[in-house]
């Protein structure tokens, strides 16, 4: 990209005055940073949405918002071909800021300075975007969805629609009602994640626990027994392992 | 001086003066066993002299809290004594007791005793809560506004002056008023209706932030214009309704505020939706905790604060905080 050209921006906050403040600011910048402003969004599931098919150099980004907040969102945007630059603008927030200045990532404070603007695009611009293990440490708490890419396109799969999730070769899968979708992530760290949500019931599978709606002995005349899980919604039922077993059964139990 | 009127006070009257009178029964008795029946017999004559002498010192309260200390002091001793021997004459001319000289002095030291030690404990207990460590105190807690609040705030106002620099003229001026407030002395009791300006200056900034996601209803009904309140007992709690119950959700939501006067006691009643997902509010509960705090400080066991989570009929959660306040007097 030459530095005569217009940088593509998006703004991502909730609140319609600090979008407005950081449209004037960028306008006041254009004559010695061409930009345009091409998507705005109010949070992060819209911002997704809008940035479908733009290509954007950089994404101003509110961290507290509702619904997705501007980490996850930042997580999400890192999965597209041509992910944006992250710049992230928060009010006030001791424990992010720290994170940021400890991982070199990027950030504006508000009420945000035309320089501190101005100087954090030029950076943008010549800077590759933060890694998404980076992001994942910034995080506080569980993401609300899972994306991958598929075709060209980011999708989202919202955590609560998903069944299992199942380690195959190098992916994983994650299981929902409808269909299958392949994730570039590893099962330790979702199990890490979201320990509240899932439980393990073998080396490779971790299932949602309001999935399981109850157990079967298969019909094998060998010595060994072997537990599997029913699940809800889907036909194919999945094997605990012997180790894990314990567990899941006092699981299933204190949960009647 | 305690202040007799006060209803802690009085409380803590009766619980001393009967612990007594419970470890004197377990001294008087032989076993365990008799030990309840001597202090049902001494209940009879504990009881009626701490219910007399209870609505005496409530009655002179105010007059004795003019006295020196010890004049005062003297006279609550003096008091109790007199009113041990009036009793046992008055039992003796109903004929349940001997009467004599000895039996009288017996009676007027007892209680003169049970007197002193339950005023040295409230010298102790003022000692412990002596005024200049109760406002150190009322300080350190009345809440500060959150940085959060106030950046955003000062980004709003930014945003505004091009477009709509009559509104950021207003929000600025209220801003003002924001801070002035919190910076004032925070010891002294201001006029509710000044609290109730304070809240919906602060709301209004903070609709400029959040527009239509933010409702408030008010519910204002026979409010005398004299009443007052500890400065910044509501902002806090709206702010914190601001913050877990508005901020967090996509939809719009509305926090309500309520105040209604019943016989002697102010009612406040705080609502605001509980976003799904939107987490347990560990910040809510330093919030809620700092103000319970501070209404002990002032107005000990007569002011409360209750909190709790309903879900209402169409499945919503709400959080509610109800606090009842005493009309008029505070310890401070």
């Amino acid at each position: 990209m030459s530095a005569a050209q217009t940088l593509a921006v998006m703004i991502v906050d909730d609140e319609t005055p600090a979008r407005l403040r950081l449209h004037d600011l960028l306008a006041d910048l254009a004559p010695e940073m061409p930009n345009a402003v091409v998507a705005e969004a109010a949070d992060g599931m819209l911002a997704l949405a809008a940035i479908e098919g733009l290509a954007v150099d950089v994404a101003l980004i509110d961290i507290r918002m509702p619904g997705m907040d501007g980490i996850e969102l930042a997580r999400h945007l890192t999965r597209l071909e041509h992910p944006p630059a992250v710049i992230f603008v928060t009010a006030y927030d001791g424990y992010a800021v720290e994170a940021f200045e400890l991982n070199a990532v990027d950030y504006l404070v508000k009420p945000v300075r035309a320089q501190r603007l101005l100087a954090a695009l030029q950076k943008a611009r010549h800077s590759r975007p933060a890694a998404p293990q980076v992001l994942a440490g910034l995080q506080q708490g569980a993401r609300s969805h899972l994306s991958c890419q598929e075709r060209g396109r980011l999708l989202l799969i919202p955590l609560a629609e998903i069944l299992y999730l199942k380690a195959e070769l190098k992916y994983v899968t994650a299981r929902t009602a409808s269909r299958e979708y392949l994730l570039d992530e590893s099962l330790t760290h979702l199990e890490e994640e979201f320990a509240e949500r899932f439980i393990r019931l073998h080396r490779s599978a971790l299932v949602a626990k309001d999935a399981i709606i109850g157990f079967e002995r298969s019909a094998g005349d060998d010595a060994e027994t072997q537990w599997h899980a029913v699940l809800r919604g889907v036909p194919e039922k999945l094997p605990v392992s012997r180790r894990q077993w314990p567990l899941v059964k006092s699981y299933a139990k204190q949960r009647g | 001086m305690p202040d007799f009127r006060n209803f802690g006070v009085m409380l803590r009257i009766l619980l001393g003066v009967n612990l007594l009178a419970f470890c004197a029964a377990l001294m008087q008795s032989a076993g365990v066993s008799d030990w309840l029946q001597h202090y049902v017999d001494m209940a009879a004559w504990v009881q009626p002299l701490l219910i007399f002498n209870l609505s005496l010192l409530a009655l002179c309260g105010d007059l004795l809290r003019r006295l020196a200390p010890w004049v005062g002091q003297a006279l609550v001793l003096v008091a109790a004594a007199a009113s041990a021997a009036e009793l046992v004459d008055f039992w003796r001319f109903m004929g349940f007791d001997d009467g004599g000289w000895q039996r009288l002095s017996r009676a007027a030291l007892l209680s003169g005793m049970a007197a002193a030690v339950m005023l040295f404990y409230f010298a102790l207990r003022a000692r412990a809560f002596s005024p200049a460590l109760a406002e150190a105190r009322l300080q350190a807690l009345t809440a500060r506004i959150r940085p959060h609040f106030l950046f955003n705030s000062l980004n709003a106002v930014l945003s505004l002056i091009r477009a709509e620099p009559r509104r950021a003229e207003t929000a600025l001026e209220e801003l003002a008023e924001l801070f002035r407030a919190l910076m004032r002395d925070h010891r002294d009791l201001l006029p509710l209706a000044d609290e109730i300006a304070l809240c919906r200056q602060y709301l209004n900034l903070e609709k400029l932030r959040l527009g239509d996601r933010l409702n408030v209803e008010w519910g204002v009904v026979d409010i005398p214009d004299d009443l007052k309140v500890p400065p910044l007992l509501l902002q806090p709690l709206l702010e914190n309704a601001v913050y877990y119950g508005i901020e967090p959700s996509n939809e719009p939501g509305t926090v309500r505020i309520r105040f209604a006067r019943k016989g002697n006691e102010l009612h406040i009643g705080l609502a605001n939706p509980c976003p799904a997902g939107g987490g347990a509010a560990g910040g809510n509960h330093m919030a809620i905790a700092n103000i319970r705090e501070r209404l002990a400080l002032y107005y000990d066991l007569e002011a409360r604060l209750e909190t709790k989570e309903v879900e209402l009929k169409d499945g919503r959660r709400e959080y509610r905080v109800r606090i009842v306040l005493p009309c008029g007097r505070a310890k401070l």
